[in-house]
């Protein structure tokens, strides 16, 4: 073994947040862009870079050689006001976090020691998956296997003196002949179906969206590294609900007051219609500031989780959003109704600090 | 580490090249080369150049880079030589026999100015070995300290490590020194007399009271000044913190090491672009004017265009040095420099000026023995120059979020370019006053040049700092055009206005 193998091991388990994790704020995700044949890849460069006295960049400037005018952009600033991030340098490649979502699920796991998740209906939901792995005797031409139907012409040949060595031709026929053949291995599947709920009611501004939208990321991203095949919905409500897509979700903005019940039971409609809950890991999450109308829609509300949504779910999952009306009080009707119920999580995110805490507080049930 | 002498086709290149240089008049140490696989020359590259040094997770990282860098196509390390007599240089194996020998010829180069320039005078020359030490003595330190706390104190110790005089080993700086101890006692001094006065009514002339004024000030700063500790202000903090923290003798050792091996490499920072031009100078001429055959010549033009490159934006050392050093030999075989020179106005005669003077060579050798990037920059850069190799200064603009081209004017462009050289382009931050309120406190003191630090680096480094010094350490810099005091004394940072 080369001896830079073990700085090169402590270096990687450093960047993994394995040990010495006060080193990590130091820690800049660099890129380089290399070739592979034609395209261009993107290889992940971590650096540490430990604490020096320095100058801040802003103020600094510097020397550079070639064409332009006075005036002229040559790079990009430093998005972040002074707060450590590498390649601000012009020339240097500007830097933007590229590794595949694989890496990004497992560190996103190491980092809050998300559990597995241990998948239900496992034993009952079984695909079947196809393989070509036997030889047959009969079958149609197309799967002809030329190697198995040669060697039995050989051998049938050889063995009833028809082989000539100084002319050592093989005529198959119709008995020689073998065909490929398929076998099939039964396949535990396990899918999920993540359900956003998304309150879009007038109080609910841009940067809590933004807020839902980031969290929604992490939680995908998890729930793909979990499970083979994912599939998500997108429903908005107000006073109603409706289901849309993907980017009407993120980007609608309704006014109107807020009726939580709307959702929910769109929510176990989709869910009876379309995800029948032996097949499917279930997972809605729902968004909202938590200002809900009246005591009687909670009531409808805390109904529909206790006798159709929680059952169905894997983990139902409540993220109250503090909007510019300040934070409503739905989380505390649920947690006052819901103790100890481990298929819902809640959490409280006022800021996007906390957006790491909110997912580990949704995904670190294992469920 | 797998070892390769030079095989016999090498070898001859060698015997090739090593006479072309000593005609040209280089001098250097022997030279010993090593041909490697890529695999060790990159873990010999990460290392610093040394085969053997105390085991960092900076060296992984190091290595980590430059892997990547050569597996995907990016970047290829041709030569790496290091400071030592004899000195060292590594080849890659399997490079091309016209690339191996414009490395060599690039190496001799490099090898002259390590033994010639001035600013290496000083240098350790059997570092080789002094490195090995170094990694036996901190492997000591882990086998019986343990890793986790070696290495952690060793991360403290190279937070700090730009935090030395780059200058102390050229000069004597008396006032460097602070001998007297702090608890000695000291003679009372005695009353401002004035000047001996022999008859009384001349007194008042001889000794005005003004006069006596000054001098009991004078007295009482020297008395003060006897006071301060360290009594003169001092850059080199790292031996500040060597001789005065309470450091155990394990940190001494690690303190010390990180401290001798950051002024071993000063001198290859501080010369950088002569060091890399000088060297791009001469393998281009040994190359060219004698060791290229026909066939080679494609190759060698490839490589050299890499090697000189110049990506929109950046500056390349190896460029900016060359260009130089070819300018300034013109300029001394046509005699363009002195009085006659600078005062005449007449631009198409300057362009055309030739007075065959021939000093060309004979300059370039006595800069390259006498001259750092500094000097070298200051004394040798011209807006002609400037104009031609197209250099601008750029800043950031706020509002754009952009870095944008500032300015192509001359004086603006060479101020920028010294301020980027000069202490390798860090903040000068120095000890004033290791008794800091009589309370064994440190207080140091950034020399603001127009730029702030960088706060949460600064005030990391700070930290690190508090773990040496054990006592809260003071910083006096500037923060938007207001001076403040940053004290860290085991907490949070706290910031005061001053």
């Amino acid at each position: 073994m080369q001896r830079i193998q073990q700085d090169l091991n402590r270096f990687r388990r450093i960047v993994r947040g394995q040990i010495k994790k006060n080193l990590r704020k130091y820690m800049s995700q660099g890129e380089m862009i290399g070739r592979q044949g034609k395209r261009a890849v993107s290889i992940p460069l971590p650096q540490i870079d430990l604490p020096r006295f320095r100058y801040g960049s802003k103020q600094s400037g510097g020397v550079g050689q070639g064409e332009g005018d006075v005036g002229d952009p040559i790079g990009r600033g430093d998005p972040q006001d002074g707060s450590g991030e590498a390649g601000k340098d012009p020339g240097q490649h500007i830097i933007e976090v590229d590794i595949t979502l694989e890496e990004l699920a497992e560190i996103l796991g190491e980092e809050l020691e998300l559990p597995n998740i241990e998948p239900k209906g496992q034993k009952n939901i079984v695909s079947e998956k196809v393989k070509y792995s036997r030889i047959r005797r009969v079958g149609p031409d197309s799967l002809r296997h030329f190697k198995r139907t040669y060697k039995e012409a050989l051998r049938r040949q050889v063995a009833s003196g028809l082989y000539d060595p100084k002319n050592p031709v093989i005529i198959p026929i119709k008995d020689d002949i073998r065909y490929r053949s398929w076998t099939e291995t039964p396949l535990p599947q396990s899918n999920a179906i993540i359900i956003y709920m998304m309150d879009v009611s007038g109080s609910m501004g841009n940067e809590q969206k933004e807020l839902v939208r980031h969290t929604a990321f992490w939680i995908e991203t998890w729930l793909m590294s979990q499970y083979k095949q994912i599939e998500i919905c997108y429903i908005v409500h107000d006073a109603a609900a409706k289901e849309v897509d993907k980017e009407t979700f993120y980007h609608l903005r309704e006014g109107g007051g807020t009726r939580i019940s709307s959702a929910y039971s769109l929510c176990n409609k989709i869910i009876d219609e379309r995800y029948p809950p032996a097949e499917w890991n279930i997972y809605p999450f729902h968004f909202s500031d938590g200002d809900n109308w009246g005591n009687g829609d909670t009531q409808i509300c805390l109904k529909l989780l206790t006798n159709e949504l929680l059952p169905k779910s894997n983990l139902f999952c409540y993220g109250q959003v503090r909007s510019l009306y300040g934070s409503g009080n739905f989380i505390h009707d649920l947690k006052h109704s819901f103790e100890n119920e481990d298929a819902l999580a809640m959490y409280e995110i006022t800021k996007r600090d906390e957006i790491l805490d909110a997912i580990k507080e949704f995904l670190g049930r294992g469920r | 580490m797998k070892r390769t002498d030079l095989s016999p086709e090498l070898q001859a290149a060698w015997d090739e090249i090593d006479g072309y240089a000593k005609g040209y008049g280089l001098d250097y140490f022997p030279i010993i080369y090593k041909v490697l696989d890529y695999k060790t020359l990159y873990e010999v590259a990460a290392l610093g150049g040394f085969p053997i040094r105390y085991p960092h997770w900076r060296f992984g990282m190091e290595y980590d880079q430059m892997a990547k860098g050569y597996t995907y196509g990016l970047s290829v390390i041709y030569e790496m030589v290091i400071n030592t007599n004899p000195s060292y240089a590594y080849l890659l194996e399997g490079n091309e026999m016209v690339t191996q020998k414009m490395v060599m010829a690039h190496v001799t180069a490099h090898v002259d100015f390590f033994k010639h320039n001035m600013w290496f005078a000083y240098t350790n020359r059997r570092m080789l070995d002094e490195m090995a030490n170094h990694a036996t003595r901190i492997q000591r330190l882990i086998n019986r300290y343990g890793y986790e706390q070696i290495e952690d104190f060793i991360d403290v110790c190279l937070s700090l490590d730009n935090l030395i005089d780059y200058h102390a080993p050229y000069i004597k700086r008396p006032e460097a020194r602070t001998e007297i101890p702090l608890s000695s006692p000291r003679p009372e001094e005695a009353a401002v007399e004035g000047l001996k006065v022999e008859r009384d009514y001349m007194r008042h002339y001889i000794n005005p009271p003004e006069y006596l004024a000054e001098q009991r000030q004078k007295q009482v700063e020297e008395k003060q000044k006897a006071r301060r500790f360290p009594e003169n202000p001092q850059k080199d903090i790292l031996l500040f913190l060597l001789n005065y923290a309470p450091l155990d003798p394990w940190q001494h050792t690690i303190l010390e090491i990180i401290r001798d091996e950051a002024y071993y490499y000063a001198p290859q920072g501080m010369t950088k672009i002569m060091n890399e031009g000088w060297a791009s100078y001469w393998h281009s001429k040994i190359m060219t004017e004698k060791a290229l055959t026909d066939s080679e010549v494609i190759s060698f033009a490839d490589h050299h265009a890499g090697v000189v490159a110049t990506s929109p934006g950046r500056l390349n050392p190896y460029k900016m040095g060359l260009e130089l050093l070819r300018d300034i030999e013109d300029r001394w075989n046509r005699g363009k420099f002195g009085k006659e020179y600078e005062e005449c106005e007449d631009i198409q005669a300057k362009r055309n000026w030739n007075k065959d003077l021939g000093l060309g060579r004979e300059k370039l050798f006595e800069v390259r023995k006498l001259y750092n990037d500094v000097t070298f920059i200051d004394e040798f850069l011209t807006p002609e120059f400037a104009a031609e190799q197209k250099l601008f200064s750029f800043a950031y603009n706020d509002r754009s979020d952009l870095y944008e081209i500032a300015s192509r004017e001359f004086m603006e462009i060479k101020e920028k370019l010294l301020f980027q050289l000069t202490n390798f382009g860090q903040p000068y931050i120095y000890v004033e006053d290791g008794n800091y309120g009589n309370r064994a406190e440190l207080y140091l003191k950034h020399r603001h040049e127009g730029i702030d630090l960088k706060y949460d680096y600064a005030r990391d480094t700070m930290r690190n700092i508090f773990i040496i010094w054990t006592r809260p350490v003071h910083l006096e810099t500037v923060i938007d055009d207001a001076p403040y005091l940053l004290t860290f004394s085991g907490g949070e940072l706290t910031k005061q206005k001053l």
